[in-house]
């Protein structure tokens, strides 16, 4: 036991006193606030210096009174079209807008003529302001006032209780527990995915630089797979534990500079503060502030302590588990390159589980295929961590978890018959069947 | 008592079997040549000592004890396929080594140190396996083999790779090694190892042992009791029946060799006392088959009969 311990000890230092190990680690969280930082000055930035565009209006039909928006300063010409024209091309400015005589049931030939090609965005709101002046003169021929229809506009929106057997009431909200499903079921795929990958390399390299057969004249070819699956392992929770801490740490520090407690809100009122908006908008915006706020209190409810629980166990579970077979297939290849047609079908359960979770478990996290996919130990690392925060009832939890430790320790016997024959041939053309030949003669 | 001894150690794989009742002794404190062609079982029957692989069948004694898992940390191993962590520091790699053959971290400081002082590399310590040279490695896998001071050390045609001055420093030290108490096996096919190292050796063809006893023994046992004479003139009267003149070709001047057999078992004294009277001796020698010459002869022919054939022919 103690050389396992030392095998442990080797793969993990190895790889955590890497240069490589040390940048990947400070650097990858370090993304995700820069991304967030880089995003919120662009927004500020641009909504105080947004200049507005000119338009030049030749309106031949009169139903129209441009008033100035932020956005846009309106030009109206009372000239002919081709005099207009004339005119706007030796301007800088952003847009001409042509206006024909059109019958209101028929809005159509209205012209747009501009330098370069306008963004969809700027056309859209020009577009919307045509619209809503013609949606009223419709009201008007219809004789319908615009209050009866801004009285007619309904919205609404569930708050969703989820009501136990003990009868206990708690607010849910899906878009919380799907978003956060989502999240740790892509974590569990590509840490599984990178530290399987990890694994192979580990094998191979020790195969090609035949050091191996040094190494298993001392301990058993199962003692040092294990040792090296379990300080890989060390190395992801390391690794992990140190990005939640660094982006929770930066998270917050870039979030404090911009005086935010919540970004999502912070950045309204920033919008609020520099944008001169109309009050319907206003009100909106409060609206939403509300919904910010329920949301906060909602995830204050998700159980945090819980969903990391599983997700370190089927982290750990699942790795196990596939780094196994990473394990058995670095063994019997001679190169990396030669893994490559091995690694896809191994992982594609893995896959299933991932698609699955998109297709099934966060859609209806209750479901057959739901249940099955988080049962099924090579599915289950992905489908449960996604589907855990739908109040996953404890006796499938229980279910999937004995299952998952079955699996790994299946794995991991039929991964030793393979490795401790394989590590020791060099030269042959490996497939499928010369990997049976081994676990047959790996007894 | 016996370094190790091996009783129908067989190894059967699904195509084919690599070792069929293998059968050897290993005397303690010999260096014992495990002989044979390229595929013919050495490394399988190596790995089975190592514990590496299991046999299907047989047993193996290791110092009087049946063979157990504890006892990988009597054993020093020089694959024949050499390699070390690129990546790791000579010092770093050879402390982990030390320590999965059962070493203490404070006995396997000391023993490296002592080590690299001796092959005088003292300063490599912190250098990377990959920045060595070839020979620069093979000596620090040298040391790895032999950190644990073990009883049994196995070495897989260890001077393949080696510059002479390196081959010379090894051979020293493993007769050195030898000195304090050591038992070496070698395996090897290179004759000359065999012949100015080994006192034991067995050999090993397709699979079955062949051969086995000490060096000197199984010379004798295919001498041909033939005499390599240098002498003047050549005329040579063997009289008849006594004696056989193989071959005779001139030297320099009148000074001829010939190659005279003795057929009915005399001893050689008598010849040269026949021959004194005949002519000027320059020398006299009995031609001893070399390792090679048993070695190949065996190989070709599978049998004592094609061997005593093949060593005439020589």
């Amino acid at each position: 036991m103690s050389k396992v311990w030392l095998i442990i000890k080797r793969e993990y230092l190895n790889r955590v006193q890497k240069k490589s190990f040390l940048l990947t680690t400070i650097l990858v969280p370090l993304i995700i606030p820069t991304i967030m930082a880089v995003l919120v000055y662009v927004m500020i930035k641009e909504a105080e210096s947004a200049k507005a565009d000119t338009v030049h209006i030749v309106d031949e039909s009169g139903k129209f009174v441009f008033e100035n928006t932020s956005k846009f300063n309106f030009i109206n010409l009372n000239v002919p079209i081709q005099q207009a024209k004339e005119a706007y091309k030796i301007t800088n400015d952003f847009a001409l807008l042509h206006i024909p005589q059109f019958n209101i049931q028929k809005p159509e030939g209205f012209f747009i003529y501009t330098k370069e090609n306008p963004s969809i965005e700027k056309v859209a709101a020009l577009e919307s302001i045509l619209e809503e002046r013609i949606r009223d003169l419709k009201l008007e021929a219809y004789k319908i006032d615009k209050e009866t229809l801004k009285n007619l506009r309904t919205d609404i929106s569930f708050k969703q209780i989820n009501i136990s057997d003990t009868g206990e009431e708690k607010a849910s909200n899906s878009g919380i527990l799907y978003g956060l499903g989502f999240l740790l079921g892509i974590l569990i795929y590509i840490f599984v995915l990178v530290y399987g990958i990890q694994i192979m390399q580990g094998v191979i390299d020790e195969k090609t630089s035949k050091i191996v057969e040094v190494i298993v004249s001392s301990v058993k070819p199962f003692q040092l797979m294990l040792g090296k699956i379990i300080g890989i392992a060390a190395v992801g929770v390391t690794q992990f534990t140190i990005w939640i801490l660094v982006v929770t740490f930066l998270s917050s520090g870039v979030l404090a500079y911009f005086g935010l407690k919540m970004p999502q809100k912070q950045m309204m009122e920033q919008v609020q503060k520099k944008v001169a908006v109309n009050e319907e908008v206003k009100a909106e915006m409060e609206q939403q502030n509300s919904k910010v706020a329920e949301f906060m209190n909602n995830f204050s409810d998700v159980p945090f302590a819980k969903i990391a629980l599983v997700f370190l166990f089927y982290f750990l579970g699942g790795y196990l588990m596939y780094g196994a077979l990473f394990a058995a297939v670095g063994s019997s290849v001679d190169s990396m390159q030669e893994s490559q047609q091995f690694q896809f079908p191994i992982t594609l359960p893995l896959l299933i589980g991932y698609l699955g979770l998109f297709m099934f478990v966060l859609r209806d996290p209750h479901g057959t295929v739901s249940f099955w996919l988080s049962i099924i130990p090579f599915t289950s690392p992905v489908a449960m961590v996604g589907r855990i925060a739908f109040d996953v009832p404890w006796y499938e939890l229980a279910l999937s978890m004995s299952l998952l430790i079955g699996g790994f320790i299946l794995t991991t016997w039929i991964a030793g018959r393979i490795y401790r024959v394989g590590i020791l041939m060099t030269g042959t053309k490996i497939n499928w069947k010369v990997m049976v030949k081994y676990f047959m003669m790996g007894k | 008592m016996e370094a190790l001894i091996t009783k129908g150690v067989t190894k059967r794989y699904s195509e084919h079997t690599a070792l069929s009742d293998i059968n050897i002794t290993i005397p303690e404190k010999s260096i014992y040549g495990l002989l044979g062609p390229n595929g013919a079982g050495k490394t399988t029957l190596i790995r089975i000592i190592n514990q590496i692989i299991n046999s299907d069948e047989g047993e193996i004694k290791i110092f009087g004890e049946h063979l157990q898992p504890k006892h990988v940390e009597m054993i020093g191993y020089l694959p024949e396929e050499r390699g070390l962590y690129k990546k790791m520091k000579v010092g770093d790699q050879l402390l982990y080594l030390a320590q999965l053959k059962g070493l203490s971290r404070k006995d396997a400081l000391a023993r490296i140190k002592y080590w690299l002082e001796k092959f005088e590399i003292k300063d490599w310590w912190s250098k990377k396996v990959e920045d060595l040279s070839k020979g620069m490695a093979q000596k620090i896998q040298f040391i790895s083999t032999v950190l644990h001071e073990p009883k049994l050390i196995i070495l897989d045609e260890p001077f393949s790779g080696f510059d002479p001055v390196n081959a010379q420093l090894i051979t020293e030290n493993i007769l050195e090694l030898k000195e304090k108490g050591s038992t070496i096996i070698f395996s090897t096919h290179r004759m000359e190892t065999v012949e100015s190292l080994c006192d034991h050796i067995a050999l090993i063809n397709k699979s079955k042992k062949i051969l086995e006893g000490p060096k000197k023994q199984v010379k004798e046992q295919y001498r041909s009791s033939t005499f390599i004479v240098e002498h003047k003139g050549n005329h040579l009267n063997l009289g008849s029946g006594k004696y056989e003149l193989s071959s005779q070709k001139p030297i320099e001047g009148d000074l001829f060799s010939s190659l005279i057999k003795i057929t009915d078992g005399s001893k050689g004294n008598e010849l040269i006392r026949m021959l004194v009277d005949q002519t000027e001796i320059h020398s006299f020698q009995e031609k001893l088959p070399t390792m090679a010459d048993i070695f190949i002869g065996l190989i070709k022919g599978e049998g004592d009969e094609a061997l005593k054939k093949h060593l005439q022919e020589v």
